[in-house]
């Protein structure tokens, strides 16, 4: 009997002990939290996928309440929770533009491949072998679905071998971006009308070579713009959509009709 | 406790008896945990650091309450009382005091409250009759040992993921567990292994 009762006393007083060690700590250590901090963090997606280039959603929502960090540096909210995030913060509402993830390329056929590649299903395994791609055009996509996997927001799918993004999910963070190990996704104005479907930085002989609709970089397009929306480097045409006006002349005087209609 | 005894007792709470892989302690964390190398150690580091404080906290409890009181029986519940709030009072203090570290190990600290290897190794310190100095060394050793596990887990997982050819119905947990289970019998070989006689 007297162990009995000696065993509730002491756990009893451990137990009140702890509680008020633990009560005290409590206040001693105290941190105060921004409440705006919580209310940000809910507002964010919570898919933690860096793009912001904090940790995560959490440390996203404590630089913006710092101010360390844009109230829009996150591109996966939609326009009304963004719009939630700057009524917290007291800003007035924000306007960007929606942007979605594409691939520079128009996809490799059978006679365009090196070899038949069959090792693990993954770009970045595939680079390793044969000289950096199965395919003869050094900059074609893989197709094996790195990007796929990279997305958070199961925006993008493979279709005919090339990665396709779905506009209603794709946030634009650019997470696929950072995992093709080729470097050919980019983000596009979600209203762009022409984009060039290529990005072989290849000189004009190797990209004819390996493919017969690679960009050569003749610099026809950049000659014809009238608003000087196209540039030429690194072998290969890219558009500036802010002078963009979708005229589509690059389109027609293309000599390999590699800048396509969206 | 001289060099040899502790290079015999952290051989064997590393290798021979791991946690996880013969002691089958600390699974969840184990199996939860281990998809991604980094979490895998902040998992493994933030149980190594708490296997020592409550190997300290336990082995004082037991030494100066329980027994002076004949007691002894109220080890589990006693255990379990000091270590969740002693992982609740290191939650606070780092939160004050080093946020950096609280940053790496805030999530993973709570999940270790009420982590069995926690509680196992505590007990198994008072059933072998280890000394405060031996008790510090087998909960360190220990917690570097499942460090070690889950890490081998995480690397053997992350490669799973893009490279293996499972059917479907096995993809996720079933070919984790398959893997995990393949991993302890690797670390059966250790079993045989026992230092300076």
């Amino acid at each position: 009997m007297k162990e009995i009762i000696s065993a509730i006393i002491v756990l009893a007083a451990l137990g009140v002990i702890f509680g008020i060690v633990l009560a005290v700590a409590a206040k001693a250590f105290h941190v105060q939290i921004d409440e705006r901090e919580e209310e940000i963090n809910d507002i964010l997606p919570g898919a933690n996928c860096g793009a912001c280039g904090f940790a995560g959603c959490a440390a996203c929502a404590g630089a913006i309440v710092k101010g360390t960090a844009e109230v829009s540096c996150c591109t996966g909210v939609g326009d009304d929770a963004l719009n939630q995030i700057a009524e917290i913060m007291g800003s007035g509402p924000v306007e960007r533009v929606k942007t979605v993830a594409r691939v520079r390329c128009v996809g490799t056929s059978e006679d365009m491949k090196k070899f038949e590649y069959q090792g693990i299903h993954d770009c970045l395994s595939a680079t390793k072998v044969g000289g950096g791609s199965p395919n003869k055009c050094a900059y074609g996509c893989l197709g094996l679905g790195t990007c796929v996997k990279a997305c958070k927001f199961d925006a993008l799918k493979i279709v005919d071998g090339l990665p396709v993004a779905d506009e209603r999910f794709c946030t634009g963070c650019g997470a696929c971006l950072k995992a093709c190990p080729k470097g050919i996704m980019e983000l596009v104005p979600v209203d762009a009308t022409y984009f060039v479907s290529c990005a072989s930085q290849s000189n004009a002989k190797d990209t004819m070579a390996a493919c017969k609709s690679g960009c050569i970089g003749c610099g026809l397009c950049v000659k014809k713009c009238p608003s000087e929306a196209i540039k030429v480097a690194n072998g290969f045409a890219s558009i500036d959509y802010e002078k963009c006006t979708g005229c589509g002349i690059c389109a027609e005087v293309c000599p390999k009709k590699i800048i396509h209609k969206l | 406790m001289n060099l040899t005894g502790f290079i015999s007792l952290s051989l064997g709470a590393i290798l021979i008896e791991n946690v996880i892989f013969s002691q089958f302690l600390g699974i969840c964390p184990f199996m939860g945990v281990s998809k991604k190398m980094d979490s895998a150690v902040g998992m493994g580091i933030a149980v190594t650091f708490v296997l020592v404080l409550s190997s300290i906290v336990c082995w004082v409890v037991n030494r100066f309450l329980l027994v002076p009181l004949n007691i002894e029986y109220m080890q589990t519940v006693a255990f379990i009382l000091v270590i969740a709030s002693l992982v609740q009072f290191v939650e606070l203090f780092l939160q004050k005091n080093i946020p950096s570290l609280y940053q790496s190990l805030g999530i993973y600290l709570p999940l270790i409250t009420t982590n069995c290897a926690v509680l196992g190794i505590a007990i198994a310190n008072i059933d072998r009759g280890y000394g405060l100095g031996s008790s510090i060394a087998y909960g360190l050793t220990s917690g570097i040992g499942f460090l070690l596990a889950i890490v081998l887990f995480a690397s053997v997982r992350e490669q799973m993921e893009v490279s293996s050819d499972f059917p479907k119905p096995f993809k996720g947990f079933p070919e984790a567990m398959l893997a995990g289970g393949l991993l302890a019998l690797a670390f059966m070989g250790f079993s045989g292994l026992s230092v300076f006689g």
